[in-house]
């Protein structure tokens, strides 16, 4: 067992731990934190898959900026007594057959079918499996010092970037228009109050009283 | 190959460590002679009034909302930046179109007055 | 490195855990917390695939999965705000009005 091994042992357990608190805990102040050590967990994890533009990613949206908008949720709408919020004993029951019967199903799939890597025979074969094949025993060439930077660069970002502006080129562009509805949509529910207020609450009448 | 986190591990240690120590030093190192005043919530200043669970204004969720988006933005700029020079012209005229939808929900927002701080 | 079924296990685990979250809880912000742990969940997969099949397909799925659910969190939260505004509550349990 290697220390890359360990370290992926604890974070699965930080991030199994800490998940189980955010769904668990009564107070939603310590809910909202404790999804931040789930996040960070888990890019951790993209770290040991070797995913680094990912976790990177991974810090940046989902800590930087959904967790803190998360937590600005939690401030606006915040009440000084914070009434523990459960499901009714009547729809318990079922939510927890749904559970149990989703992990029995999932843990079932995971064990039972039979997970191929990329030097594998059956994948192997398919125009991706001969792609990454050569991918991964590319003989590296040049000098030793370029061979180190080679290295030293390994990154997938530059991987990333040809993919998304070559064959995910028309998804990027949808995701822009995504991103503009949300932001025109979110700042338009969220002002509501100070765009009405704005306006006048009786428009002026028209001029036809002084005809 | 992961070996090229050690460096970054490693300042994370450091910055831990770092934080930690300099918050605990003057408690380990100063003396401790509380009185009322000292302990008050802001000595010689004013007197703190009703509790610390406000809520707080819209106003700021919607900064943070304009942050996230912009958050993607950048996300998205750097593998093209990584790459744009090996697909050309084409990669640039791609990252514009990307870049200039977002301006126009920008340029809504700020005509919409949402990010007046009144 | 660990197999690959660990990796799975540890994403069907968070997958399952927010699904209950979701179920059990009334809290309109927690269970939006917890759809936050669902997509995580699918994240984590994809990524063990690309990994293990050493295909980069799987990373730009992530990606567009980090944007829409950035755009999620953006325009939920602010409907959750606006609920707040209305109702005086974020209890989804009271939140009935569409309910047939």
């Amino acid at each position: 067992m290697s220390i890359f091994d360990i370290l992926f042992y604890l974070f699965a357990a930080a991030i199994v731990l800490s998940a189980a608190f955010v769904s668990l805990s009564r107070n939603i102040v310590h809910a909202a934190f404790s999804l931040l050590f789930t996040f960070l967990g888990i890019a951790g994890v993209y770290v040991l898959l070797s995913a680094d533009f990912i976790a990177v990613s991974q810090i940046l949206i989902y800590v930087g900026g959904i967790l803190v908008l998360i937590v600005f949720g939690v401030m606006l709408t915040n009440r000084v007594t914070n009434i523990d919020i459960r499901a009714a004993i009547r729809s318990r029951i079922p939510a927890f057959i749904i559970c149990a019967g989703l992990l029995a199903l999932l843990i079932a799939f995971i064990t039972q079918a039979h997970w191929i890597r990329y030097d594998e025979e059956p994948w192997k074969k398919t125009p991706w499996g001969k792609n990454a094949v050569e991918q991964v025993t590319k003989p590296l060439q040049g000098s030793v010092r370029e061979v180190i930077d080679q290295q030293g660069s390994q990154g997938t970002a530059a991987e990333i970037g040809k993919l998304l502006m070559s064959d995910y080129m028309l998804p990027f562009e949808l995701l822009s228009i995504v991103l503009l509805v949300a932001l025109i949509g979110a700042a338009m529910i969220a002002r509501q109050e100070a765009v009405q207020k704005k306006r006048p609450l009786s428009p002026s009448l028209p001029t036809e009283v002084s005809q | 190959m992961l070996s090229n986190y050690i460096p970054i591990v490693l300042m994370m240690v450091i910055a831990i460590g770092f934080g930690i120590l300099m918050a605990n030093l003057s408690k380990w190192l100063g003396p401790k002679r509380p009185n009322f005043q000292k302990l008050s919530t802001y000595e010689s200043g004013m007197i703190p009034v009703g509790t610390t669970r406000e809520r707080v204004s819209v106003k700021y969720y919607v900064v943070g909302m304009l942050f996230i988006i912009f958050d993607i933005e950048l996300v998205f700029l750097y593998p093209w930046a990584v790459t744009f020079d090996k697909v050309g012209a084409f990669a640039i005229g791609e990252m514009f179109l990307f870049i200039v939808l977002l301006f126009i929900g920008y340029i809504y927002i700020l005509k919409k007055g949402a990010l007046e701080w009144d | 490195m660990a197999p690959l079924s660990h990796y799975l296990a540890v994403s069907a685990i968070l997958f399952v855990i927010g699904t209950a979250g979701v179920l059990f809880r009334r809290n309109a912000i927690i269970v939006f917390m917890c759809v936050e742990l669902m997509l995580n969940a699918v994240n984590l997969t994809l990524i063990a695939f690309s990994q293990f099949l050493g295909d980069q397909t799987g990373q730009i799925l992530v990606f567009f999965v980090m944007t829409v659910a950035a755009a999620e969190a953006a325009v939920g939260l602010a409907i959750v705000i606006a609920l707040f505004r209305n109702r005086q509550t974020v209890d989804i349990a009271k939140v009935n009005i569409l309910k047939w």
